[in-house]
């Protein structure tokens, strides 16, 4: 077939576009985060880019104690409040999940939006309204009130990924195991549970990395004087750019990756979750 | 309700009503009873007669449609890369969508104080183009800030994007090339319409994020710019005018969520979506 002249320019434009500039965009997507990667290795005392030489001195920094005792602080102060997060919305969100598999798609449908909303509205909106409504109540910030935060914001993200699982779950299996004398507390442990654990283990992954990672929550509900590693690193990102930012940011890296692969290993769920 | 499911869900109930729904109730009720204005809506009618509040609501919801254009720009290339590319393409194109995610908001947000600092790449590079003269910043500009929030909500318009256009019929598109339609005819009549709910639930998340990414805003726009949440921010943590912070968070809530219903009901547009 004879192609016009328009029609040949047409196309090589085109192919332009899409092989052109779609790759140019696809780098621009990661390499901003592999250029924060390659800072943390930089031998410079500034965030020169490109850096002057290749070294592991900020990582040192940050396992020094005398340069970095607030960091780590931080740090372990931020993975306590991950921790129980993590452990509260499992108390919470997995047996609802569960539950709502169990009733009618007519009140599953009312309920859902009720258990979801804390997820859609802007965290720091929440932040203020819950350090309100403690501050009627006399209780002052708190660890506790950030991990109270964090369980009602990130918990729908656990019973999201356990009630996509749960939906799915065939009854007669529990039948099948109360017809056989167990208890219904015996059946949920030794029968459900199981079932569900891929949906848990990815749902314990999201609120642990969401965890670690807002500012919004415990800027307005952390108690002053304690420092949390979120709140640590927007400081550094506002004033000093201390280049141990990077180093922070490599570890982080470096754990939700491990996390990530713990998880993929536990499960082949999750990869199917992240692009939902 | 004797449902034997309603134990599994009372945690999760009481959390939502106690945790969330009590605390908006008071953030509510604050906005419009605590500090000195008559009236039911004086807190709102004194903070929206101030012509420079009103300004930041109106800046706050330009900076979320500016980011969405940009976002548009950088996506269409990348999902029309997926759609023609193979397997193996695909999924490099799935795994690079997915792995910005790999670094929380702080870190995203790091990458781009490096970039657009004063010794950063972008300015070098302008400056060797002639684009500007002598060093500069592009911090504390909103360029600076659009670009950096584009590429960091990226991931959120590009994986619906890319949703859709897995499961789409190629047979559309092999008939409208035996139709005799050029690439880019096909682009804008096939392939984009009918990747549309994709892109509108895309525009959603990434107005939503971007209006509201506090962090980002903070870190990049400085105190030169200020959009409503950092407002919010100051009038808590740094002015104590909890009474005004209450009214800028629902400000926040109202200018934000008007613009997501006219997006979502853009989905609902019969003849918009309906062949969809």
């Amino acid at each position: 077939m004879r192609k016009s002249w328009t029609s040949h320019l047409s196309s090589i434009s085109y192919g332009l576009f899409v092989y052109g500039l779609g790759a140019l965009f696809l780098g621009f997507m990661v390499v901003p985060v592999l250029i924060s990667l390659s800072m943390s290795f930089t031998s410079g005392q500034t965030l020169k880019f490109p850096p002057p030489g290749l070294s592991l001195r900020w990582y040192a920094a940050l396992l020094d104690p005398v340069q970095s005792e607030i960091v780590q602080q931080a740090a372990w102060n931020t993975l306590q409040i991950a921790v129980f997060a993590v452990l509260a919305s499992l108390v919470f969100a997995v047996p609802a999940a569960f539950g709502m598999a169990r009733i009618s798609a007519r009140r599953a449908n009312a309920l859902e939006p009720l258990f979801l909303a804390p997820m859609v509205l802007p965290s720091l909106v929440y932040g203020l309204a819950l350090l309100i409504a403690a501050n009627l109540m006399h209780i002052s910030p708190s660890i506790w009130l950030v991990v109270l935060a964090n369980v009602v914001v990130f918990g729908p993200l656990m019973f999201r990924a356990t009630s996509s699982i749960a939906q799915q779950l065939d009854p007669s299996l529990e039948d099948a195991s109360s017809l056989l004398g167990a208890s219904r507390w015996s059946t949920f442990r030794r029968v459900t549970l199981p079932l569900l654990a891929p949906g848990i283990y990815a749902g314990m992954f999201l609120v642990f990395i969401q965890s670690i990672e807002n500012v919004s929550l415990p800027l307005f509900l952390a108690p002053a004087g304690t420092t949390i590693l979120p709140l640590e690193m927007f400081a550094m990102l506002q004033d000093s750019l201390d280049p141990r930012i990077a180093a922070i940011s490599g570890v982080l890296i470096a754990i939700t990756v491990l996390v990530l692969v713990a998880v993929q290993r536990l499960t082949p769920f999750l990869r199917d979750q992240g692009r939902s | 309700m004797k449902n034997p499911a309603f134990p599994f869900l009372l945690p999760m109930l009481l959390l939502s009503l106690g945790g969330f729904v009590a605390p908006m109730g008071v953030l509510a009720f604050y906005s419009l009873s605590a500090g000195g204005n008559p009236g039911l809506f004086g807190n709102y009618a004194a903070f929206l007669e101030d012509p420079f509040n009103l300004w930041i609501i109106v800046d706050t919801v330009t900076l979320g449609f500016k980011v969405v254009v940009v976002a548009t720009c950088l996506a269409v290339p990348i999902a029309m890369l997926y759609w023609h590319g193979g397997r193996r393409l695909r999924q490099t194109v799935v795994v690079l969508a997915l792995l910005p995610m790999l670094a929380s908001n702080i870190v995203r947000t790091f990458a781009w104080i490096v970039l657009l600092g004063r010794n950063g790449p972008l300015v070098a590079i302008a400056d060797a183009l002639g684009l500007i003269d002598g060093p500069r910043s592009f911090l504390l500009t909103e360029g600076g800030l659009v670009i950096a929030l584009a590429q960091i909500e990226l991931p959120l318009l590009l994986l619906p994007m890319i949703a859709v256009l897995s499961r789409m019929d190629r047979r559309l598109v092999e008939a409208a090339e035996m139709a005799g339609a050029g690439p880019w005819r096909i682009m804008f009549t096939i392939v984009l319409p009918l990747t549309l709910p994709g892109i509108i639930a895309g525009w959603i998340l990434t107005f939503a994020s971007a209006a509201t990414n506090f962090v980002t805003q903070a870190a990049i726009g400085g105190a030169r710019l200020i959009y409503l949440p950092q407002f919010l921010y100051r009038q808590v943590n740094i002015l104590f005018d909890w009474p005004t912070a209450s009214v800028v968070a629902f400000i926040l809530i109202i200018s934000t969520g008007s613009v997501i219903l006219a997006l979502a009901m853009l989905t609902r547009h019969p003849r918009l979506i309906g062949n969809a």
